[in-house]
């Protein structure tokens, strides 16, 4: 390691203050956050039918949108939990990245799920006259939970953090006031260290099974309809390792851009593109895994159904989408990651990327063909009906879903360390011991 | 008593140039008026009550059919009509159903020549557009070595039915009489429903409703889904509306070809709905080979088909084979 412990406070402090880059990065996602909802308002205005979908095609681009946040918001879990719980010291930079990350994700896919509704200002129905058997309900409870868990993993660790901020940042002054009251009169004593790992060990075994609920039940939504092509009993697992891929491309884009623009390049190192470069390629095996059984064991068989849908969307005219995101959102990665070469962090962040967009055209990929297929020809209808074609309000109100979670990312990694400061000592310290013995 | 009013009478005279107490008492009295009206008000209207209860039965007895299809009866001066908001009766009335009943429908394919008058029918009674169907006749032809038919779909009005298990918030329901109906003030237009229905039953008000302006001022009757709401589902209701006047469907009736059988499956017996002719259901459907549509789906259909024997009507235009049915 190539930090000491006096450095640890000063460097990981150093980016907490907006200067004008970032007050100018917010001013323009701020200004195309408006011109996006005066797109919603014309939705507002006007009825959902000024997006594409129509009474066939009736989920489109929200939903798959839904589904990709829902999906990259799952890193929170495996970061910190699976792999913290596990042992793995190397995550320790990295766990706030993840968590603010998944918070972000999580967040705002409660608002793509409005951005769908035809009645948004009926959601107080969903608890006035909710019902239980509906998957809806169970996804307004689990994500609900996830968000309220997130932001406590979130909080928790950062309590030490605040504390030692409030001396060392000055400036500005509202900062290091919220910073005081957030701190909750943190001194450090045992006793307060033993109430942050109990809680923190509670919430962490906590939220795998919250995680695991929010995707599998994500994944009912359409699991739960005798549609062909959502007709299939593992879409709850395929759900979640696909997620746990769009997740880590979501992480690595992250740590590229801190590491660069905070200079911190000493804790976000080479050593850690290398390890997740390997925990994304494990990830990747375990969602072809799924995938050869989504799509293999159907294609076998070949019942009507499933023939028409498979060759929509192998050959059919959702067969570039489909290969684009097959290739390059799991088996391109997963034979380039092979190589040393491509796990250093720039190459890293082009294959982040490109999963990125693959990971986002596979949730559409899932959400689309198969309502282009029902059971029953589709006549008689204007040829709008046949074929989804996103419109171009659709999709500013999808930008502005990401615009506000690039939004929230930017504004957390601004006001707070983006990595655990008192972790990070706790490291420098051990290693200056480990050297002199 | 009589002394009372002697002392009374003599304390009057003792005091009776003493205006100050004179005004007490005068306060006193006022007091004493009006709490001896509220007393007594109170004991009137006890007494009313309790005369209402105590009056002795008149006698008459009268039977009435309860909601729930239950035969009562009760003392004829206990009868009193209730007046429910028109909208509230109607949402009552159309959640409840017609108890005793089991609306099927019977569609025989071989008769259909694709008039499409039932849907103009649908669509004008519901307030739809052209696209929008409750009803939709489509070209079917499930072969290549078979010839096509024309098949009239309705909702299937499942005894199982998907949409209802998935409805977030009981907009769309089971009703007890069979129909399943939508109540466009509850939905939040999720469209989990559209996605759930593998019969594509299900439609959405994607714009203002055509005739919004017109309807505005209507009170919402949800077994006939009018006034439509932008933002929610509509389907087709069996014509649950007219069910309750004792008619057919609009559809059926509308129908010049001899199409629709539509009854009760509780009195087995289904009428032709432009021949008026009556007949078994459950014979009708033994004789002529009757069947549901993807029956293997578990949805339990209440719409059954006749098959499409003596298929003699070519299709002038094409027919869209890709699906997947």
């Amino acid at each position: 390691m190539q930090y000491s412990y006096d450095q640890v406070a000063s460097d990981l402090f150093r980016p907490v203050r907006f200067n004008k880059g970032h007050i100018i990065w917010l001013g323009i996602l701020t200004i195309a956050l408006f011109l996006c909802l005066y797109a919603y308002s014309i939705q507002l205005r006007e009825g959902l039918g000024v997006a594409g979908i129509r009474d066939y095609v009736s989920w489109g681009m929200y939903i798959s949108n839904f589904v990709f946040f829902v999906a990259s918001s799952l890193i929170g879990m495996l970061m910190s939990a699976v792999l913290g719980l596990i042992g793995m010291k190397w995550i320790r930079p990295l766990t706030r990245i993840a968590e603010i990350i998944a918070l972000a994700f999580a967040a705002v896919a409660g608002l793509v799920i409005i951005s769908d509704m035809g009645r948004p200002e009926r959601l107080p129905f969903l608890f006035l006259h909710g019902r239980i058997q509906s998957p809806i309900l169970w996804d307004v409870t689990v994500v609900t939970t996830y968000v309220i868990i997130s932001a406590l993993l979130l909080y928790l660790p950062l309590i030490p953090d605040l504390a030692m901020g409030k001396k060392i940042l000055t400036k500005p002054k509202i900062l290091v006031k919220v910073y005081e009251i957030l701190s909750v009169k943190w001194r450090g004593t045992k006793a307060q260290w033993d109430i942050i790992h109990r809680s923190m060990r509670i919430l962490l075994i906590l939220i795998i099974p919250v995680a695991l609920a929010i995707h599998t039940v994500t994944s009912w939504l359409f699991a739960s309809t005798p549609r062909v092509g959502w007709n299939s009993t593992i879409f709850g697992p395929y759900f979640v390792s696909g997620a746990f891929v769009a997740g880590i491309a979501s992480v690595v884009i992250a740590m590229y851009f801190f590491r660069k623009n905070y200079k911190l390049e000493k804790y976000i190192t080479e050593l850690h593109f290398n390890n997740m470069a390997k925990l994304l390629v494990l990830v990747s095996l375990v969602y072809l895994y799924f995938n050869i059984n989504e799509f293999l064991v159907p294609g076998y068989k070949l019942e009507k159904g499933d023939a028409i849908h498979l060759h929509d969307i192998f050959v059919g005219h959702n067969a570039g989408l489909f290969w684009f995101a097959q290739l390059f959102g799991m088996i391109i990665p997963i034979v380039l990651l092979l190589f040393r070469q491509m796990r250093k962090p720039f190459p890293m962040l082009i294959l982040a990327i490109l999963i990125f967009v693959a990971s986002w055209i596979k949730r559409y990929i899932i959400v689309v063909p198969t309502q282009e297929h029902p059971f029953l020809p589709i006549q008689h209808v204007p040829s709008n009906f046949l074929i989804y074609q996103p419109t171009l309000i659709e999709t500013a109100i999808t930008l502005a879903t990401f615009i506000l979670v690039l939004m929230i990312i930017t504004v957390l990694s601004k006001l707070f360390p983006v990595i655990p400061v008192w972790e990070m000592q706790e490291e420098a310290e051990l290693n200056e011991k480990g050297g002199q013995s | 008593m009589e002394e009372q009013d002697k002392l009374h009478d003599e304390n009057q005279d003792e005091h009776h140039n003493e205006e100050k107490k004179q005004s007490r008492r005068k306060f006193l009295r006022d007091v004493g008026i009006i709490a001896g009206g509220a007393v007594a008000g109170g004991a009137a209207m006890y007494a009313g009550i309790h005369y209402e209860d105590s009056k002795p039965p008149s006698g008459e007895r009268l039977k009435l059919l309860a909601q729930d299809g239950k035969l009562l009866e009760v003392d004829a001066h206990h009868v009193a009509e209730v007046h429910l908001p028109e909208g509230e009766l109607l949402m009552k009335e159309g959640r409840e159903g017609l108890p005793g009943h089991k609306w099927v429908m019977v569609v025989d394919l071989a008769k259909c020549r694709n008039a499409r008058k039932c849907i103009d029918a649908c669509q004008s009674a519901h307030h739809l557009r052209p696209e929008q169907y409750h009803i939709n006749t489509l070209q079917m032809k499930e072969s290549k070595k078979t010839a096509p038919y024309n098949m009239p779909k309705p909702c299937q009005h499942c005894d199982n039915p998907p949409c209802v298990s998935v409805c977030p918030v009981d907009a769309t329901f089971k009703r007890g009489d069979g129909p399943v109906l939508i109540d466009n003030e509850r939905c939040i237009g999720c469209r989990f429903c559209i996605a759930a229905c593998p019969y594509s039953a299900r439609v959405f008000q994607w714009f203002e409703p055509p005739m919004a302006e017109e309807d505005k001022d209507l009170t919402y009757n949800v077994e006939l889904n009018v006034p439509q709401k932008k933002g929610t589902i509509t389907k087709c209701l069996f014509s649950a509306d007219r069910l309750r006047e004792g008619k057919l469907p609009y559809c059926v009736s509308a129908c010049p070809n001899g199409v629709y059988w539509f009854g009760d499956e509780m009195e087995d017996a289904v009428t032709n709905g432009t021949t008026k002719e009556t007949v078994s259901f459950s014979e009708l459907l033994k004789q002529n080979a009757g069947y549901q549509l993807m029956p293997e789906l578990g949805t339990k259909p209440r719409v059954y088909y006749l098959p499409p024997k003596n298929r003699l009507f070519p299709f002038e235009d094409g027919i869209e084979e890709e699906h997947n049915g």
